[in-house]
């Protein structure tokens, strides 16, 4: 009992992980159908600089906020300059950010070193919540807050305000959107900038529990691909869905068959693509 | 995507090519030689890539599986079972062969954008197995050593000459299987497909079997590729198969020149040779690599390939003005 309770609450506090970092590669994907490599890139490097604001500051909300703000900068100019003209070409939208991922790996090397870090979590964040027989750690019910608070904005911004009609349509149909007179290339530029920054708030997140090392980009892309390939792209139901059934088939997979715990990940999600190509939630 | 040159002309330097690969080895350096028999593994990994991406327009994104599946036959079968060459080779392209067959009728179900993330995500479900299968795979410590491959012929293939020129006939010969591929109806009809599927439907192309049966060779030559390429490192690891590599594969095909063949064959060589050299000189190879993926998309989107053609036509313009 205690197993099973345990390895669900930690599947559930690694699936909302993946909801922070999944949430923003999906709007990404789906509006723009921009093959994002970049995407690890922005939750290593949000949570190196997060960690330097840290030591500067001595303040977790400011270095939250100060990483977040660097990253969806970095965001624009990376849309700005190399991806907006790459519409529509799958390819040249692989290599491009994939060179930018080597390219910004190499940096943060040469900043931040090869040493692992961890990033040290507030005192009101540490320790344990006793629920009769059961622990739970404060920093993971935190992660699920965060994550919930996060996908409660992102629904109501994308379903209940004009902004994010504009979005939807976009996602539907980019060309009629423009027609109308939608600001698509504002709007793309918007949600590229908001997911890059909420990658980085999920490398924030993560570099308390997980650690920040080189290599944790393309470590942590790989997940993320497979909750939006899921849940299928554009979706936010889908990334949430996702996040969650890969956070559970991964701690699951590891705890009760270590040697097959890639493929109870991966397997599932070809299944799942085999029925249905666009992920759970996406359409064609 | 035509041909570079006149057809003499390629044929020429093609002839060229082929006779400095076969004349100069015994004269290079140690080192270059074992990154000149490491291009022509890359190279076949890149032209086989090339028939999907190249000539019928599918992007994949999990290429390194074929070339582990292909490694991991040889590492599995030399180490515990002591299986000679030919048994570890036939072994090797049957099991990519049969995974693409199967990996295709998932794959091929989607198109663009989805096509890319399906092929990574199998890419991933093979990846997953070679990191975590311990007790067939050895997991993250990977199988070594893996013996040079006996053929019963009076060279030692542990030696770095003789290996070469095993790695090299494996390059002409899948040079020569794909060529005939490409040139062939069956290729006409792929390119066809690559340049409007809808068209090549209504004309009344079974355009599914052609890209599925592109997918499947594809995928067999890319084992074949993991055959050589255990044999020449002597040790499989789970890193073989990495996402990296599939992209790597995809870099090596865009910066050749995509739909030429020997196009990609040179985008191995200069991959191979780049990473290899570079790192002697600086740390910073990773920023240079990555460079060099920025810079083919930004500057040469059609590869070198591309960019020779263009050459030779402001040449032509230059002569008629």
């Amino acid at each position: 009992m205690e197993f099973w309770v345990t390895q669900l609450f930690n599947g559930v506090s690694y699936g909302a992980l993946l909801f922070l970092l999944a949430g923003g590669l999906s709007l990404i994907f789906g509006m723009m159908r921009i093959v994002n490599m970049t995407h690890g890139s922005h939750y290593l490097l949000g949570a190196y600089l997060a960690l330097t604001f840290l030591t500067r500051t001595g303040s977790y909300v400011l270095a939250l906020l100060g990483g977040a703000l660097a990253i969806a900068v970095l965001g624009v100019i990376e849309w700005d300059r190399f991806l907006q003209g790459l519409r529509g070409q799958e390819l040249a939208q692989v290599l491009t950010t994939m060179g930018l991922a080597l390219i910004f790996q190499d940096l943060a090397l040469v900043t931040w070193g090869g040493d692992p870090y961890n990033l040290k979590i507030p005192a009101v964040l540490s320790g344990k919540y006793h629920l009769g027989t059961f622990f739970f750690p404060v920093y993971r019910v935190f992660i699920i807050v965060v994550a919930l608070g996060v996908a409660v904005v992102l629904w109501l911004v994308v379903e209940r305000t004009r902004v994010g009609a504009m979005m939807r349509a976009t996602v539907d149909d980019a060309e009629m959107a423009r027609g109308v007179g939608i600001n698509v290339s504002g709007i793309s530029l918007g949600v590229f900038a908001l997911g890059a920054a909420l990658a980085a708030v999920a490398g924030v997140v993560a570099g308390g529990f997980l650690g920040i090392y080189p290599g944790a980009d393309f470590e942590i892309l790989s997940y993320a691909f497979v909750v939006v390939i899921v849940g299928g792209l554009g979706s936010l139901r889908g990334a949430l869905i996702g996040s969650l059934l890969v956070g559970l088939l991964d701690n699951f997979g590891k705890a009760l068959f270590p040697e097959l715990s890639y493929f109870t990940l991966f397997a599932p999600m070809a299944a799942i693509l085999a029925v249905r190509p666009t992920g759970l939630f996406g359409r064609a | 995507m035509a041909h570079v040159g006149a057809p003499w002309a390629q044929r020429l330097g093609l002839a060229l090519l082929l006779l400095a690969l076969l004349v100069t080895p015994p004269f290079l350096p140690p080192y270059l030689l074992t990154l000149l028999t490491q291009t022509l593994i890359y190279a076949i990994l890149a032209m086989s890539l090339d028939l999907t991406l190249g000539y019928t327009g599918l992007a994949s994104l999990g290429h390194a599986a074929y070339l582990g599946l292909g490694a991991y036959s040889v590492g599995i079968l030399a180490t515990r079972w002591g299986a000679g060459f030919w048994m570890a080779l036939l072994v090797g392209i049957a099991l990519a062969t049969a995974v693409a067959a199967v990996f295709g009728l998932v794959a091929l179900r989607a198109t663009g954008v989805y096509f890319l993330m399906i092929t990574l995500a199998l890419g991933m479900v093979v990846w997953g197995l070679a990191n975590r299968w311990v007790s067939l795979t050895r997991g993250d410590n990977g199988i070594s050593p893996v013996p040079r491959p006996v053929l019963g012929l009076p060279w030692s293939f542990g030696r770095a000459l003789p290996f070469y020129y095993l790695a090299l006939v494996g390059f002409v010969l899948a040079l020569v299987v794909l060529r005939v591929i490409v040139r062939s109806p069956f290729g006409a009809t792929l390119i066809g497909i690559r340049e409007s599927e809808s068209r090549m439907r209504t004309l009344g192309y079974h355009v599914w079997l052609h890209k599925y049966l592109a997918f499947v060779i594809s995928g067999a030559v890319g084992g074949f590729a993991g055959v050589l390429w255990a044999y020449y490192n002597g040790f499989v690891t789970p890193s073989d198969l990495d996402l990296s590599v599939s992209i790597e594969v995809l870099l090596m095909v865009a910066l050749g020149g995509r739909g030429t063949l020997l196009g990609p064959a040179l985008g191995a060589g200069v991959i191979v040779l780049l990473k290899n050299l570079v790192s002697v000189y600086t740390q910073r190879w990773l920023l240079i690599l990555g460079l060099v993926y920025v810079g083919t998309i930004r500057y040469a989107p059609e590869g070198i390939a591309g960019a020779l053609m263009q050459w030779r036509r402001w040449m032509q313009r230059a002569r008629a003005a």
